[in-house]
């Protein structure tokens, strides 16, 4: 138990003294991105207070953050700033002398009544403003996703199968377009389950079930191009911007 | 595994620690990067619409950029905003810097500062571009804005009022603009300008996402969205052109281009291990097979 102390305590000397060496030649807020970097790849390895120290102020740091961006940019401009502009004349002077707007007093009760689910009495209150949320979000989302995913997008996929231009077959476009309408077809066989899948209906439903693997093998794909590209960043902070050890 | 049985290659392959997958990957990302390894890019129709649309806009066109992503998302991001940046700089538009995300105003800043500020020295803030920063309200804000802009925007980030901004006199709503570029990889995101912006007010809207995002963002490329930059590709491609066409960005910083040699290396490498695996997979299966069989 002893010599494990012994070791704990020189793992955190090295870190200590790595973190000063580093400071001196790189200044403090490159060597702290460096250190927290580092700290997070360490859970490749395995679990440790390092990955969990970094991670508990990514939370911490990005929770203040949102807040304070909060209240800065929408609750001081468009809220107290419309309600009594000359409050706010030590931070947004510029909008101090327009006229106030009572018609904002109903989303600052709004507001009041969403964060009275932190009081011991009566938190049920607050689902009123939720309640408003969730109705004026459906609402909105409901119009939207109805006339460009839906109406759009069938419209987008009614794509004529033989292409002409100027007299002559366009071959890679009417392939492209026989191939959308195939996995389009197809794939709304797959998810028609009033009917047993046999025969011709079956084998439409087989391509159907094809081209959604093909997706799935493609957004794959996408994912880790993307998860490449996050550890290339940190690679190249860590390399070039830490170590200089890139041209 | 039975007791007492030894291992073959194929029974260690399986039983690879995983680990030593992650110890790979470093090195193929590292390695490349050590040795600068690049590759050219051709620019597809997807990218080269975008890359089109921001050549062929008049002196002095509105272009809206979008802020949609966080720090965690910049190295797949930040590389199409440089190059679209410089871009509209060069063909001096007017840029025009907004946010749906918090963590985009404070972005945008650092991307002003980075290249606008050094790259474009006769670019004036507030006259040339200018940055309104970040509102609250999703979807929602776009909805908003798409019909009155300044009843969000009383102000841009520097605290002036908006009706003051010599560039802002001309826009009223999301209408006012000839091209919207958003930026980003979540929600809200390019994905909400299509539905709440470009297919309402008929505005064209072209975007840039993280690559986890590009697949469900296609089926809208070309009839509702203009173009799309899939991830860091996407970045390279853009940069690939904007060099090519404009010699004068052969010196400028390539992060997308720069980004590709690891990239493709560390594909490869994954590409093996998937491999190796179903190979290890089937060898170990057949084997069982054949011990159950005798």
């Amino acid at each position: 138990m002893e010599r494990r102390a012994i070791w704990y305590l020189l793992g955190f000397l090295v870190v200590v003294l790595a973190f000063v060496v580093s400071t001196a030649l790189k200044g403090f807020y490159i060597t702290l991105g460096a250190f927290l970097t580092l700290s997070i790849l360490s859970f490749l390895y395995k679990d440790n207070i390092f990955y969990k120290a970094a991670e508990h102020l990514f939370v911490g740091v990005s929770a203040a953050y949102w807040m304070t961006m909060g209240f800065w940019t929408v609750l001081i401009p468009n809220l107290i700033g419309k309600l009594h502009p000359p409050i706010v004349r030590p931070f947004v002077p510029a909008i101090a002398d327009q006229p106030a707007n009572y018609f904002y007093l109903i989303p600052a009760v709004l507001g009041i009544m969403l964060l009275w689910r932190l009081s011991p009495k009566g938190p049920w209150i607050s689902r009123w403003s939720l309640a408003f949320i969730v109705g004026t979000t459906a609402g909105l989302n409901f119009i939207r996703y109805m006339a460009s995913d839906l109406l759009g997008q069938i419209n987008s996929s009614m794509v004529p199968l033989v292409v002409l231009e100027n007299g002559s077959l366009d071959t890679l476009t009417s392939i492209s377009n026989i191939v959308i309408f195939l996995g389009v077809f197809c794939g709304l066989i797959y998810f028609f389950f009033s009917k047993e899948h046999k025969g011709a209906f079956g084998v439409g439903s087989r391509i159907g079930i094809w081209i959604l693997m093909i997706t799935f093998g493609a957004g794959f794909g996408y994912t880790v191009m993307a998860r490449i590209s996050l550890l290339v960043g940190r690679f190249q902070f860590l390399l070039g911007d830490w170590l200089g050890l890139l041209g | 595994m039975p007791n007492g049985t030894p291992q073959t290659f194929m029974d260690k392959v399986q039983a690879l620690d995983r680990r030593v997958v992650f110890l790979f990957i470093a090195l193929a990302v590292a390695i490349p990067l050590l040795f600068n390894v690049v590759f050219s890019e051709q620019v597809s129709p997807i990218v080269g619409s975008i890359f089109e649309r921001v050549d062929n806009l008049p002196e002095g066109s509105k272009v809206l950029l979008s802020f949609d992503y966080s720090p965690s998302t910049v190295p797949e991001i930040q590389p199409m905003v440089d190059a679209t940046i410089r871009h509209a700089a060069t063909k001096n538009l007017d840029i025009y810097i907004m946010a749906l995300w918090p963590t985009g105003q404070n972005i945008a800043d650092e991307t002003i500062h980075r290249i606008l500020e050094p790259e474009f020295p006769d670019y004036q803030y507030g006259e040339d571009y200018v940055n309104i920063g970040y509102k609250s309200g999703n979807q929602g804000l776009i909805n908003v804005i798409l019909t009155d802009l300044k009843k969000m925007y009383t102000t841009d980030v520097r605290g002036t009022a908006i009706d003051s901004i010599p560039m802002m006199a001309s826009i009223r709503n999301l209408r006012n603009f000839d091209m919207i570029l958003a930026f980003g990889g979540g929600f809200p995101g390019v994905k909400e300008w299509v539905l709440f912006a470009g297919d309402p007010g008929n505005v064209p809207v072209a975007g840039g996402v993280t690559a986890v995002s590009a697949p469900l963002l296609y089926p809208y490329y070309p009839s509702q969205l203009l173009g799309l930059m899939g991830g860091i590709k996407g970045a390279a491609e853009y940069e690939a052109e904007l060099m090519r066409r404009y010699p004068r960005f052969e010196t400028a910083t390539t992060p997308g281009l720069d980004m590709m040699g690891p990239q493709a290396v560390a594909h490869i490498v994954i590409m093996l291990f998937i491999v190796i695996g179903n190979v290890a997979y089937f060898a170990t299966r057949k084997k069982q097979t054949t011990g159950r069989g005798a």
